[in-house]
This record gives structure tokens, C-alpha cells and sequence, in this order.
């Protein structure tokens, strides 16, 4: 289990977007849905490696930029008929700030 | 809120079916009960034919095992009759005693086959054939007895006959028409069908009336006697000559029924708690018994019962296709014709291929194939649609797919397909494959095979055949979409046109503001219908209407082509395929710096630089000093022309000036999907005009014009739209048949398929024939782009689109 990072005020993500978080581990995607929740994968499609912070992003699902699978952002599953995973990491929000635990 | 209780009569396919899009509109509303007569969950009625075939077992046409009913809470009595509703207390009862209560109650107890009121017709081994049970005491008889006749020599009769001749018994169908599926089929096209039957060892008797059937001492069938005197034997009789909708339990609680249950167009019975659905109804004086009408039935019913209270019914077209292996045949529509209608024709009786298109005041009305089905849907789609075909009937006969298909080894007809070919050259998905997802899966929509097997779901060249194995491996069942009723997706019931017509009459500004006054059935869209309205918004209210970065593709996004490993590429505008020594130093020195591992130059006359990181755009945008190319967006690609009359000795206009000037007026533009131009200053055409959305060929005397056009995924040629005199007409024209695409055209739909919606005739009316509407369509997109701002310059790049993050 890893310690809570503080990594951006909730503000600095679009709604329905997304930012990337450079780690030496490879990239995170921190997603913003429209009802202000956050999540983070590991910023890799289960299908091909697509950056998955660069797709489409509506309710709890982001579309994979490359060939759009779509993954639900609680937990990195690809959804049906699709199989795989991202990978999901937890994060919270305290007073409109985000923190990731790495 | 206390639920409401929502009661269902009849476990079928119709029935189900309106329980699923009930549950995906309104999960929360209704207690729901189902009872079924059948010992089954829902199956694949249609399946049938295949396990009668032994192509497929009992639990491979299973569409809702026991678990899809647990899942979603509703409780189901299988093997129980219903034989009474009492309407005043609102409660039914089975025969075993079971009751339920219900405030809605949905009948869709389907059809019976017709027994035919002769003497004998009680004997042991003289059935249907309709559900699971019929299909088990053929397969039994098969295995026991050798004579079997079929009488009915319609669909159903055919597919039991071919199924018994499949397991070894000596099948005879008796027909009392003179020729095979006269509701499907004109003489000429049965008769080639009952060749084709006769050679895999099917006898048929035709004009046969049959008077008894003849038991023995044990009380089993032996023979069929026809009217006459005739007599052949017979140790299994299974009756296929219609079916009845099985009106019995609706008749006996005193609900209106004239050969089905009436229903109203929201599929209400004459008791405003009561609805119906399926082969039990009878809706303008109709009863189908395919299943694609079931499935619009069940969409409207669903919607009505979530209370939403606005679809309507409108009756169906149905097509045919018979699901013998190796048969290939296909009927739709009106197609036998009157003295009103004219037909098209066309018999190779040695080909064994046979075609008639019926046209009604230049529509077509109907249509019968026999041996070459591969445009069927295609035919079927313009019926639906009622298009007119004044303007393609001269070569409406030879079909759609007849021009360069790209990515299956050119073929075209699915039937001719072994199984291990592959349909699908994007995602490497074989025909076999196909047919297996959709038998077992029970797909029955060009989607849902797109989901589930990926096949046609990337560049869409193999939908047509797609749509063929969908077609021959369902049947009747495949019903393509008329194009006029598409919605615009998942998350509402409103067509493209009825969301543009709202955003302009309403002067709707944002996505939000239109799903809220569209009632969009999703919080916030999806993927499919975002990037579609941000477009609409932009193209109704231009400089008004807000854009909205997260509803657009990446691409748009970042102003650079996505690639495989996550980074973009870069294409500068070169206006006309025009550069200059210093934009090239430039260009080459920014490929050194960023470390640029590919320049390309693509296929639009432009330099791609391969290999940028997202975070390295800005820069690399700073140090180009160019502006963007818009490369990456359903906007205007490039203009390409060949060299022209400045230095080709055989050139007599200025293509590359006119190209030139063209790109310079539509830069920065918008539009349904990628647009593309060329100019040529000849007729030798080395810009290659033909294949391009808009193309211009140079002529001595002036300018054609050409649109339409397309070099990508299938290969379509440009049509003549006009031809005028000068460079000053050539900017109106183009530039208002690219506003009218603008306006027009659904998202995602390239030229082609625009004008193949409305029509060249319906083009050159606007554009050509209408000097008024030309001028304000010219007007409306100068308006447009006006202020449009290149998204590359310093001051127009939104910084935290592109800067990662760290800790």
C-alpha cells in the first residue's frame, strides 16, 4: 500500500477530460467525470497500449483513442463484449484537491 | 414509490425482447412476472430450421438462460399456461392455479400453426412446426421412419423439409399453389428454386389438395390421400401451411381480436392496461409473423410502458431469405406489381441467377433475387426509405457492389465464401466466425455483429457482406434500418435531422442545453453523440454556439493525428501542394530538433512529420511557423492539383492557382467528415478529381465540376454536378455544394453517402437550378469561416491540454 500524493487541484482537470501523470513507472491518467468524481488507470489500453487519457470521456466510461474499447474508469475493466483490464489506482479528493496513492 | 406490477403472457421472442428495451429505458418501474407455456427460457425461434438441420443443439439457441431472468428480478413460470384474465381485478390465472396481479399486462402469446381440417389430422406423427417440441419429434421421427411429407411449401416448409432430407428421410412437400413460396416468390425465381431443391433429392407434388391422412392399426399416419385418389406414404406429416395468431386467452377475456389482437400504433389492445405484442397482433389489419417486425413492435411497446410515450408503430416492410445451405434467395417488398408499376428484369436460367426490381412512379416498391442475393439489403434499404431512383435506375439493376471494395480479396457475394475466408481485413475476422457469433450469440443487427465480432466495426468496406451472412444466417429476421428513422444513437429516439431542425429552431448553444431540451435518455452522451452534436452546434451557430474540446476525438483535440504508439503527426497547411525552399529548411529543421523519426509526404501532396510527443506539439508548432493542415479532423483536408497550365505543355487552365485559392477559402472549415478536393488543368486529370469529394477538371472552354467523389475505403467516382466558365463561378458553386453538405449531411457521412441519401437530381435543384439558395448557401459558410482561428497559433493553444503532470 502506498502513501497518498498530493497531484492537482480537481479545477486544472476538464470536466468529462482527463491529465497525465508522468511517473517512472509509466504514465497515469487521472480522469474528472461531469459529476466531479476522479479516477486513475494506468494510462494503457488493455487491447493495443493506447493512451487511454486521450479518449472520450462520458459518465463513468472512457473510449480508447486507438480502437475504441470502452473502459470503465472504477475499475480499468474493458466493457462486454471486450475483455482486459488497465489497471485502476485509488485515489480522493479533500477540498477540491486530488491525491493518488502510489 | 411502490412498484408497479407488469404481468407477461407468452416467453417468446417478441415478448422478451420488449422486456429488454423496457429495462434499458426504465429498469426501476415494474415488478415483473412472465409466464410461458414452454418448459424453455426464451430461445431463437428462428434457429430452429438449423437444429432441425443438425447444424446446431437445443442450447445453442438459448437467448436468455434462466440467469438473464434472476438477474434482473423477474420472476418466471415456465410450463405454465395461462387460460385466464380476469380484467376487473386485474389478475391472470394459469392452469396449475397460479395467479398474479398486474397494473400493465403484455400479451404476446404468438401464433399456432394451421392444422388443416381433414380427417386423420389427429393421428400420431402429423404435427407443426413451431417450437422446440415439434422440432425433437421430427428429429425422433427421422431417426425411426423413412417417408416424411411436408405439406406447405412455403418458408417454413421448406426449411422442415430440408432439415428431414438432412437426416436421412425421403421428403416430399405438397404444395396446393402452383409454384413454391408464392408469397415470396413469381413463378420464374420458384421454379429455379425447386430445381435447386430437387437436385439435393426433395420430391414436390404442387396443385395437390389433400383430402386424408390414413392411419394404421396403432393409430400413427401412414399415408397422405389427395383429392382424386392419390395416395403416397407418409409415417411423418408435418403441417406448414400458415400460421394463426393465437388469440384464444385475449378472445376469452373479451378483448377485441380480428385475426390477431387489435392494436393501436402504441401496441395497445383495446383495454388501455392491456398491450400486445408479436405474431399474436394484428396492427392495421396485419399480422406478421417475421420476426424483424416483432423487434419494432417491441422497441415501441417498451417505450410506452417506461412512460415515455412517444414512438409509434407504423407497420414494417419484410424481406425473405430462405436459411437453406447453399440456396440463396431474397424477396421484399411489393413484388409482383400491377398495372401502376413497372418492372425491371433480368434471367440467366443458365446462370441460375435471377433478378426483379419493381418501381412504382420511379421508387422501388419491390424486389425478388434468385441465385446472386449480395444487394439485397441494399435494395431493401431503398424501399424502406421510398427513395426516389430516377437519377441511378439505369444502373439500379447491377447493384451497389460493383465498384472496388477493398480488403477481401475482392469478393463480393458472401455465399460464394468459403468459411475460413476472411471477411473482415481490419480486425481478421473470418465468415465462420461470423456465423457461429451470430447462431450462438443470437445477434440479429448489423451492430450487434460489429460488437461482438469486430468485423465492419473499424473501416465499415466489409458491412455488405456482413449484412449478407447476417441475412442468410437469420433470415427474414435481418431487417436494415430505413435510413430516414436512424437515430442519432443509443441515448435518444430522435433522428439526426430532428436534433439539427431543434438546434436551429431553438437556437440550442451547448451540448448540455440541447440534451436537456432533446431529453437525451443519458446524463451526458456518449462517444457517438457528442462529438455529433458539438459539430451541429458549431455549423447552425457559427461564432455562437459553444465548442466543447472534451466532445471531440482526440485529434481535434490536439490538433495532431494520433498514431499507434501515442504520439502524433504533424501536417503544416501547404495551400494547393505549394512550398518554398524556406518553409522546407524549416520543416526539415524542425524534424532535426524534435527528432522526427518519419517525413512522409502523404497522399494529399502535404509533408507528415511522424513521431511527435503530445507535449512537444506547442513547440513544434512555434518553431514551423505555418499554419495547421487539419490533417487530423473531419474538416478540410487538402485541395491537390496537378501542375497546371503555368508549366505542363498540355495543361489549358491554372489547376494549381485555382487550388490555391480554393484551399485559402475553405481552410479552417468543418464538416461531417473529412472533405477533400483536387483541381486538374486538363482532362488527363493528374490530380485525380474523380475520387474527391469536390474535383475540378480544366477544361478549354471553362470548369467541371465534379462531387461526390471517393478514394478511401470503397472506391467511388465523382458525378458530373455543373460545368461553368469562369474561376469566380467555380468558387460559388463548390462553395455552396460544400455549405449544403454542411448543412445536410449526418455526421460521419462522407459526400457519397450524402448524395446517395438525397439524390444528385435533388443537388444540382439546390445548387445548380436555385441561383437565390446558391448565393445564401455561399454566404452562410463565408460567414462561418470568417473568424475561424488557426488553432495552432500561440495565442489560440489551450496550454493544460497538453502539459503531463508530476509529482
Amino acid at each position: 500500500m502506498g502513501s497518498w500524493q498530493r497531484i492537482i487541484e480537481l479545477e486544472a482537470i476538464p470536466q468529462q477530460g482527463s491529465r497525465v501523470l508522468k511517473t517512472g513507472k509509466g504514465d497515469i491518467a487521472l480522469f474528472r467525470t461531469a459529476d466531479d468524481q476522479v479516477f486513475a488507470l494506468h494510462d494503457k489500453c488493455p487491447h493495443k497500449g493506447g493512451p487511454l487519457s486521450q479518449g472520450i470521456v462520458f459518465e463513468h466510461t472512457v473510449v480508447c483513442p486507438l480502437h475504441s474499447w470502452k473502459i470503465k474508469l472504477e475499475n480499468g475493466e474493458a466493457v462486454a463484449p471486450d475483455v482486459g483490464c488497465a489497471g485502476k489506482l485509488v485515489t480522493k479528493l479533500e477540498a477540491g484537491v486530488v491525491f493518488l496513492q502510489i | 414509490m411502490k412498484k408497479m406490477k407488469l404481468v407477461m403472457v407468452g416467453n417468446g421472442m417478441a415478448g422478451v425482447r420488449t422486456l429488454e428495451e423496457l429495462l434499458k429505458l426504465e429498469s426501476g418501474i415494474y415488478d415483473i412476472t412472465v409466464f410461458g407455456a414452454e418448459p424453455y427460457p426464451n430461445y431463437n425461434r428462428i434457429m430452429l430450421s438449423p437444429v432441425l438441420a443438425g447444424e446446431q443443439g437445443i442450447n445453442d439457441i438459448i437467448l436468455n438462460d434462466l440467469d438473464w431472468y434472476k438477474d434482473n428480478h423477474i420472476t418466471l413460470h415456465m410450463n405454465k399456461k395461462v387460460v385466464r384474465i380476469d380484467r376487473l381485478k386485474k389478475i391472470v390465472y394459469a392452469e396449475d392455479g397460479t395467479e398474479a396481479e398486474y397494473d400493465r399486462l403484455l400479451l404476446a402469446t404468438g401464433s399456432m400453426p394451421f392444422i388443416l381440417p381433414v380427417p386423420g389430422n389427429d393421428l400420431d406423427g402429423v404435427i407443426g412446426y413451431r417450437d422446440i417440441q415439434d422440432t425433437n419429434a421430427m428429429i425422433d421421427a427421422a431417426a425411426k421412419y423413412k417417408h416424411a411429407v411436408v405439406i406447405g411449401g412455403g418458408l417454413l416448409g421448406l426449411e422442415a423439409a430440408n432439415g428431414l432430407a438432412l437426416r436421412g428421410m425421403d421428403v416430399t412437400v405438397v404444395h396446393l399453389m402452383p409454384w413454391l413460396m408464392e408469397r415470396q416468390l413469381d413463378r420464374a425465381s420458384a421454379q429455379m428454386l425447386q430445381s435447386s431443391l430437387e437436385a439435393k433429392g426433395l420430391k414436390f407434388l404442387l396443385e395437390m389438395n389433400t383430402q386424408e391422412l390414413v392411419g394404421d392399426a396403432s393409430g400413427r399416419v401412414q399415408a397422405i390421400r389427395f383429392k382424386g385418389g392419390t395416395e403416397i406414404p407418409a409415417d411423418l406429416v408435418v403441417m406448414a401451411v400458415g400460421i394463426r395468431p393465437n388469440t384464444a386467452l385475449a378472445e376469452s377475456a373479451g378483448i377485441h381480436c380480428n385475426r390477431g389482437i387489435v392494436v393501436n400504433d402504441t401496441m395497445q389492445t383495446f383495454d388501455p392496461s392491456i398491450y400486445a405484442v408479436g405474431e399474436c397482433v394484428s396492427h392495421r389489419g396485419t399480422a406478421y409473423g417475421l420476426v424483424a417486425p416483432l423487434f419494432d413492435m417491441a422497441r415501441v411497446c417498451a417505450n410506452h410502458l417506461a412512460r415515455m410515450g412517444i414512438a409509434r408503430y407504423q407497420g414494417s416492410v419484410t424481406s425473405t431469405k430462405l436459411k437453406v445451405t447453399g440456396i440463396d434467395l431474397f424477396s421484399a417488398g411489393d413484388f409482383t406489381g400491377n398495372d401502376t408499376t413497372d418492372e425491371i428484369l433480368m434471367h440467366d436460367a443458365a446462370g441460375g441467377v435471377y433478378k426483379k426490381l419493381v418501381l412504382k412512379d420511379d421508387k422501388l416498391v419491390g424486389a425478388v433475387m434468385y441465385g446472386d442475393t449480395r444487394d439485397g439489403a441494399w435494395y431493401f434499404q431503398m424501399i424502406r426509405d421510398g427513395r426516389n431512383v430516377a437519377d441511378i435506375r439505369g444502373h439500379l439493376m447491377f447493384g451497389q457492389s460493383h465498384l472496388g471494395n477493398a480488403g477481401h480479396q475482392g469478393q463480393d457475394s458472401a455465399a460464394a465464401m468459403p468459411d475460413d475466408m476472411e471477411v473482415c481485413g481490419c480486425n481478421g475476422v473470418s465468415k465462420g466466425s461470423i456465423v457461429k457469433a451470430i447462431k450462438e450469440k443470437g445477434l440479429f443487427t448489423l451492430d450487434d455483429v460489429r460488437k461482438h465480432t469486430k468485423a465492419s466495426a473499424s473501416c465499415g468496406s466489409c458491412t455488405g457482406l456482413c449484412e449478407q451472412i447476417l441475412a442468410s444466417t437469420v433470415g427474414g429476421a435481418y431487417a436494415p434500418q430505413a435510413s430516414k428513422v436512424k437515430t442519432l444513437c443509443g441515448c435518444t429516439e430522435l433522428t439526426h435531422e430532428e436534433v439539427r431542425k431543434a438546434i436551429v429552431d431553438e437556437k440550442l448553444l451547448t451540448i448540455p442545453q440541447a440534451m436537456q431540451f432533446l431529453n437525451w435518455s443519458t446524463p451526458n452522451g456518449c462517444a457517438s453523440c457528442r462529438p455529433a452534436l458539438n459539430y451541429y452546434l458549431l455549423c447552425a451557430w457559427p461564432r455562437e454556439a459553444k465548442n466543447d474540446p472534451q466532445s471531440r476525438f482526440i485529434n481535434e483535440r490536439a490538433h495532431g493525428n494520433i498514431q499507434k504508439d501515442g504520439t502524433f503527426s504533424v501536417v503544416p497547411r501547404m495551400h494547393g501542394g505549394i512550398t518554398t525552399p524556406e518553409q522546407l529548411r524549416r520543416i526539415a529543421d524542425v524534424a532535426d530538433k524534435y527528432q522526427v523519426r518519419t517525413v512522409k509526404v502523404t497522399g494529399g501532396q502535404r509533408i507528415d512529420l511522424f513521431g511527435i510527443r503530445k507535449e512537444d506539439l506547442p513547440k513544434v508548432w512555434e518553431d514551423l511557423g505555418m499554419s495547421s493542415g487539419y490533417a487530423y479532423g473531419k474538416s478540410l483536408r487538402t485541395v491537390k492539383t496537378c501542375v497546371g497550365s503555368e508549366w505542363c505543355r498540355f495543361g489549358v487552365q491554372d489547376s494549381t492557382q485555382m487550388g490555391i485559392d480554393l484551399e485559402y477559402a475553405l481552410d479552417r472549415m468543418w464538416t461531417p467528415h473529412k472533405f477533400k478536393l483536387a483541381v486538374s488543368g486538363c482532362p488527363r486529370n493528374c490530380a485525380e478529381s474523380g475520387i474527391k469529394d469536390v474535383g475540378i477538371i480544366g477544361v478549354d472552354s471553362g470548369w467541371e465540376i465534379y462531387v461526390g467523389g471517393n478514394g478511401g475505403i470503397k472506391t467511388e467516382v465523382a458525378q458530373f454536378l455543373v460545368k461553368v466558365k469562369t474561376k469566380e463561378e467555380v468558387m460559388e458553386y463548390v462553395l455552396a455544394f460544400t455549405q449544403l453538405y454542411r448543412e445536410e449531411a449526418r455526421y460521419l457521412d462522407r459526400t457519397v453517402h450524402y448524395i446517395e441519401r438525397v439524390g444528385l437530381d435533388y443537388i444540382r435543384q439546390q445548387v445548380v437550378e436555385n441561383a437565390t439558395r446558391r448565393k445564401e448557401l455561399r454566404e452562410r459558410l463565408l460567414f462561418a469561416l470568417q473568424d475561424e482561428k488557426d488553432p495552432w497559433a500561440k495565442e489560440n493553444v489551450n496550454l493544460g491540454e497538453f502539459a503531463p503532470l508530476s509529482i
